[in-house]
């Protein structure tokens, strides 16, 4: 079946929402969303490499000899993170300091290189960029998801991206420093993921 | 034998591709990334010592070498005259090296005042050489020229408490840009006067 570019957009947005619906890339998840900015600044910078690597991919795509598609793959993926990685440290350093070693090990997240083997190296340059960027967004809004709700439960404040914090809990809230200790990330992502499933299937 | 020769050629044409744009974007961004650590690595270290001054200290630097590296120095200006130089060495701590800013008035060479930029050291404990003011205020007047030491070792610097080995590390750290201000004193004075406006 045939689906429009529309909706090989919205697909990464609920049905196939990477760390929810297909369950992948659970490490960088787990580790960076102790709090919003965080999860924001590192779900742009994969959606960044998942758009232009999916692109090169699908352009690329009959030039490349299958036998060693992996290894050229993660050519273009590594040199895309490693852009990323030079633009945060000169625009956003602060970011580029807490995200730190997270950043070039988003060449080994399996969300990029499932989507350029899975899809881009299948299909064409238009359908792969939509892909691309449709999965990148639905992973920066779980990202932020999950960060608001630990940021929230952890420390009692909400640190918006780029501008400043505001104090959502009362001042005579505890904060419960579990949820943004690694154990935290677990069941709050296994939470959100029953709450998903609550959503029946079409 | 065809395939194998297209795999080769595939792969190193991809990879020459890719590290041409990477020196690119790297020289493009190399001095904006240079700008940005001083900012936010040495930067408030810089600030703090250089309080009171005029200029911006960051962009008032150059650069000297000393045995075979380079070190980046600072100018402090106050009412016109450059009169203060700020530069970073480092000394070895409980969890590894220390990076500690120096400023020292080049006109009575005192020091003007000392700060962490980078360390390792245990949260809590050793980590306080770089929050706790009164082990910095110290520092402040000593002669840049004298070696420094804890008091327990026959020294004038009261150490942290449960962070002796920090302590010393930082002291250690202001020895040695003591005998570096020495090895490049005439070099420094020269650069540091042409900073005159």
């Amino acid at each position: 079946m045939a689906k429009t570019l529309v909706q090989e957009f919205t697909k990464g947005l609920w049905d196939e929402i990477p760390p929810f619906r297909l369950v992948l890339g659970l490490c960088p998840i787990l580790a960076v969303t102790k709090s919003l900015e965080n999860g924001v600044g590192m779900g742009l910078a994969t959606t960044f490499v998942l758009v232009f690597s999916n692109v090169l991919v699908s352009m690329l795509r009959s030039l490349i000899p299958s036998k060693v598609r992996i290894a050229c793959f993660i050519v273009i993926i590594a040199t895309f993170v490693t852009v990323v990685e030079l633009l945060m440290q000169a625009f956003t350093y602060p970011l580029f300091l807490k995200l730190g070693i997270f950043i070039p090990l988003i060449v080994v997240n399996c969300i990029v290189l499932g989507r350029a083997e899975a899809f881009a190296s299948k299909n064409g340059v238009m359908k792969s960029f939509a892909d691309g960027l449709g999965i990148g967004i639905g992973f920066t809004l779980s990202l932020a998801a999950l960060g608001t709700v630990r940021e929230i439960i952890g420390t009692g404040t909400l640190t918006l991206p780029f501008l400043y914090n505001i104090q959502v809990m009362s001042g005579s809230y505890k904060p419960f420093t579990f949820m943004i200790e690694a154990p935290g990330a677990f069941i709050c992502l296994g939470l959100m993921l029953c709450l998903m499933n609550l959503v029946p299937k079409k | 034998m065809r395939d194998m020769v297209k795999m080769v050629l595939v792969i190193a044409i991809l990879s020459s591709f890719s590290g041409g744009l990477l020196a690119g974007i790297r020289i493009g961004t190399k001095d904006r990334i240079e700008i940005q650590q001083l900012e936010f690595v040495k930067g408030p270290a810089i600030r703090a010592i250089f309080e009171g001054f005029d200029n911006d200290p960051i962009a008032d630097r150059f650069k000297l070498t000393d045995n075979g590296s380079d070190v980046s120095f600072f100018v402090g200006i106050k009412n016109g005259t450059p009169q203060a130089v700020t530069f970073e060495s480092f000394g070895k701590g409980f969890g590894g090296d220390i990076g500690v800013m120096v400023g020292v008035n080049i006109d009575n060479d005192s020091i003007l005042g000392v700060g962490v930029t980078t360390h390792s050291e245990t949260p809590g404990l050793g980590s306080k050489a770089k929050t706790e003011p009164g082990f910095r205020r110290q520092f402040a007047g000593l002669s840049i020229n004298d070696s420094v030491n804890v008091k327990s070792m026959g020294g004038q610097i009261d150490a942290l408490s449960g962070a002796t080995i920090t302590s010393q590390g930082v002291c250690s750290a202001v020895s040695a840009s003591g005998q570096m201000y020495q090895r490049l004193k005439k070099q420094i004075i020269e650069k540091v006067k042409s900073f005159k406006k």
